[in-house]
């Protein structure tokens, strides 16, 4: 933990807004200042001269944290945020208009990924919100027989793909709503509200290469999903959630909703045979090596491997040349283990060794053969450091020990 | 002009993959030189005019799009990937 709060630490004194290459890199935290701002000739040399102190960055293999924002998605936004300023509420004015439009376009985006009416889609900050939302309606239905299954359609941590389907089809015939938060599923597998009977879906900008702070619920209109607003207002978004769209940002989402449509198969291809290549390297050369999660059920992108007696933490720290994660970063700051590894009934020693490995669409053959490499020859490194490993070589089975009390 | 010439094909092939290699993230780069390949490949054999065209103006408007994030990527560029020392940059 202390090791995880130096490198957050260092990693903060790196500057974060990069300045013209040809000053010489300065640490801590570098503000903008007019003259500082970065070049508007044609790109010079400056721009991509190699520096003799500067620090390479590491390998990013943590999609299921976040994902980088697809090219495509940028080039739609950034119109929205030089000239199409307006409010798209503004009902009197060509700039209202104009970004109104993006707005209802973003919303088909949306929807077509789906399945669904674009009067099904409401935008939000993001998943949580729309889960918050979502759960919401449950207190809202006072009836004693109403209720609500809530499943997450991919596991951010282990990677499992939930039966949506046939939880779908028992939920509409015992006449209870269906929520999934499908923010690792959208536009990675094929998602239809209607085929799999979903009533209240959530999603999430910054899982689909789309920008961060922006996410959508689904709401189905047949039959009718009552929610109430968690933020009133002046009314937006049919009243279930008020606030300025933010027109930027959810033409980002809309983008990036279709982008995922048109490489979802390309993509889930080539992240399969990565995965593969991945799992099959570790697991040749490494012995005892867990992966966590239903191998049949398993998004390919995702995934979480236990190394018998190497603590987690300590083969993170090792491989500090790439970004990887152990476990869900909205728990990342604490010390414990996995609930999902916990939940899925792995040993307790397994789940401190879990790591998480995340392929998405810019994942390259180069970086998953240099993470398996490292991976490899850390692994075994603490491995030989390790006394409990020592025992298991010599033929001691661990779970016979008596450890005595201190 | 008339519908798209093998030659004009190729030609934007060549384009899109000539401005991609000048992405500066390492991951767009790669991306894009790996996918335009595939792409093309993909389609090759499509005999339709009517879908060879909708085809080339798609790839039109793409290499619009690689060319502006090219330079906006160039103005805003950081340090290399670690395994970029290592090797030229393929797919």
């Amino acid at each position: 933990m202390l090791l995880r709060t130096a490198w957050r630490r260092a990693a903060a004194a790196v500057p974060v807004a990069p300045g013209p290459k040809s000053e010489a890199p300065t640490r801590g935290l570098r503000l903008r200042v007019a003259d500082h701002a970065p070049q508007f000739a044609v790109p010079s040399d400056t721009a991509t001269a190699p520096q003799a102190e500067s620090v390479l960055r590491p390998l990013y293999m943590d999609v299921q944290a976040t994902t980088p924002l697809d090219p495509r998605v940028l080039d739609a936004m950034l119109p929205y945020l030089v000239n199409y300023y307006g409010n798209p509420h503004s009902r009197t004015h060509a700039y209202g208009w104009e970004s109104e439009a993006a707005m209802e376009h973003a919303r088909q985006q949306v929807a077509s990924l789906i399945g669904a009416d674009p009067r099904e889609i409401i935008f939000t900050s993001g998943a949580t919100e729309s889960n918050n939302i979502a759960i919401k309606e449950l207190e809202a239905a006072i009836q004693p027989d109403t209720s609500l299954v809530s499943v997450m359609t991919v596991n951010n941590e282990i990677g499992v793909k939930q039966p949506i389907a046939e939880i779908g089809r028992i939920c509409s015939s015992r006449k209870v709503y269906f929520h999934t938060d499908a923010a690792q599923a959208v536009g990675k597998i094929p998602l239809d509200v209607n085929d799999m009977k979903i009533d209240l879906m959530s999603i999430s900008g910054h899982k689909i290469y789309g920008p961060k702070g922006v996410g959508a619920i689904y709401i189905r209109r047949r039959p009718r999903v009552r929610v109430e607003a968690l933020q009133s207002g002046g009314g937006q978004e049919r009243g279930m959630r008020s606030g300025t769209v933010p027109t930027p940002l959810v033409v980002g989402l809309g983008a990036a909703c279709e982008v995922a449509q048109q490489e979802m198969e390309y993509d889930h291809k080539r992240i399969s045979k990565l995965a593969e290549r991945l799992t099959q390297k570790i697991m040749r050369s490494l012995p005892d090596v867990v992966m966590n999660g239903d191998p049949e059920h398993h998004y390919p992108g995702c995934i979480n491997l236990s190394f018998a007696y190497v603590e987690g933490e300590s083969l993170l720290m090792a491989l500090k040349d790439v970004a990887l994660s152990s476990g869900s970063a909205c728990t990342s700051a604490s010390l414990e283990p996995s609930y999902v590894l916990r939940a899925i009934g792995t040993d307790e020693d397994l789940a401190h060794s879990s790591i998480r490995f995340g392929i998405g669409r810019f994942t390259t053959e180069e970086e998953v053969d240099y993470t398996v490499e490292k991976c490899i020859h850390h692994v075994k490194r603490l491995r030989e450091m390790s006394p409990l490993w020592e025992m298991v070589q010599d033929g001691i089975d661990l779970k016979s020990i008596k450890w005595t009390q201190h | 002009m008339a519908a798209s010439s093998r030659a004009q094909v190729l030609d934007l092939y060549r384009a899109m993959l000539r401005e991609s290699k000048h992405f500066s993230a390492y991951n767009y780069r790669t991306y894009a030189v790996r996918r335009i390949r595939d792409a093309f490949r993909e389609n090759k054999n499509v005999k339709d005019p009517v879908e060879i065209q909708a085809l080339v103006n798609k790839a039109k408007r793409d290499l619009g799009i690689i060319r502006r994030q090219v330079h906006i990527g160039q103005m805003y560029s950081t340090n290399k990937l670690i395994i970029e020392n290592q090797e030229t940059p393929r797919t």
